[in-house]
């Protein structure tokens, strides 16, 4: 998986990278991959505030942001963009705008490998309207200018639909600092965390996969003419 | 936040009243509901910055509590309502925190819009 020039990450809450792709993020960072990580919201609209609440609807995304920038340097990343679109809104943006996001990102960074959700099979609708974003930007490219798309799917059912990854990254190597990552996101995942982390040191199979292999499927763009 | 005390917030309520002020209004099971259950019927619904004046508001039932704003030609209505917090920016946050600790819905009064 090393033979990338520059990586761009894609994804519109903090903390969606966590769980599915911090561990591939760190060993492009630790081959000295570059990685740029495009967040497109602050997870506004998280529903985890606790009871009692440690926050409020209102201070949520001051918490979130300062936990996106802490997973970040627990990953090693050093160009974080935050985008500035609004939690559960992607989809209503009007057409054409994130793409245009995304390209411009592109045209900066020229990056080798792209990796955001699989479009439809994601389950949220931000992250689905997040990887149609990718997928329109880079099918309005000519073939030989267009990054690799690694794309991250796990609705209910999808392997039924797109088949089995074409891509396991193994991250052993990194587990310890993706636990790091997912702790960097308390405020939302720290209720999920400690049973994950005992399962995960007992040796339990479905933690230990969850936390060391990371998946994905290169996602058949459309050929340049065909569309 | 702190749990809801009816006086207080019934005070705050009518600090509010006949006035433009800016309504954040918000329901949600989760974005996840129908993927962990595919038998569950996900819906929620959220406004932001709807600019309303109410000329009178009131909060009702023993907790979780309803609130009610009576507008010119209308209402606004929430229910399952457990916190409060009258915010350093003096807006009026009302929430309904579930046993999971999850939000379930937001209501919320400021007098300039919320960001």
């Amino acid at each position: 998986m090393n033979k990338q020039s520059h990586v761009l990450v894609v994804f519109p809450h903090p903390d969606d990278e966590a769980f599915g792709v911090s561990g591939t993020i760190v060993n492009y960072i630790r081959h000295d991959i570059p990685v740029t990580y495009a967040c497109l919201t602050l997870g506004e609209m998280g529903r985890n505030l606790g009871n009692p609440p440690f926050t409020t609807r209102e201070s949520l995304p001051d918490i979130r942001k300062q936990e996106l920038q802490q997973a970040a340097i627990e990953m090693g990343i050093s160009d974080l963009r935050m985008l500035g679109y609004r939690d559960k809104t992607i989809e209503f943006e009007a057409p054409g705008k994130v793409k245009q996001d995304i390209l411009d990102l592109i045209t900066e960074l020229k990056p080798s490998l792209i990796i955001s959700f699989y479009p439809g099979y994601a389950v949220h609708p931000d992250h689905d309207a997040t990887g149609e974003a990718v997928v329109e930007a880079l099918e309005s490219l000519p073939e030989k200018d267009r990054p690799t798309f690694h794309a991250i799917a796990f609705s209910n059912g999808h392997e039924e639909a797109i088949g089995k990854p074409d891509i396991l990254n193994d991250v052993r190597p990194y587990a310890q600092i993706k636990l790091d990552t997912l702790r960097a996101h308390a405020s939302q995942l720290a209720w999920t965390l400690p049973s994950l982390e005992k399962a995960y040191h007992e040796g339990n199979k479905e933690a230990v996969e969850r936390l060391t292999i990371e998946r994905f499927w290169t996602y058949p763009l459309k050929a340049e003419h065909s569309s | 936040m702190e749990r809801i005390n009816k006086e207080t917030v019934q005070l705050h309520i009518n600090e509010f009243a006949t006035q433009e002020v800016y309504l954040h209004l918000e329901t949600t099971n989760g974005a996840y509901a129908s993927h962990f259950d595919e038998s569950f019927f996900s819906a929620s619904a959220y406004i932001r910055n709807a600019k309303i004046t109410y000329e009178n508001g009131k909060i009702a039932g023993d907790g979780p509590y309803r609130v009610g704003l009576k507008l010119d030609i209308g209402w606004v209505y929430g229910e399952g309502l457990t916190h409060f917090e009258l915010d350093e920016e003096g807006r009026l946050l009302l929430a309904g925190h579930g046993p999971d600790g999850k939000l379930a819905i937001a209501m919320e009064l400021s007098k300039t819009p919320f960001r």
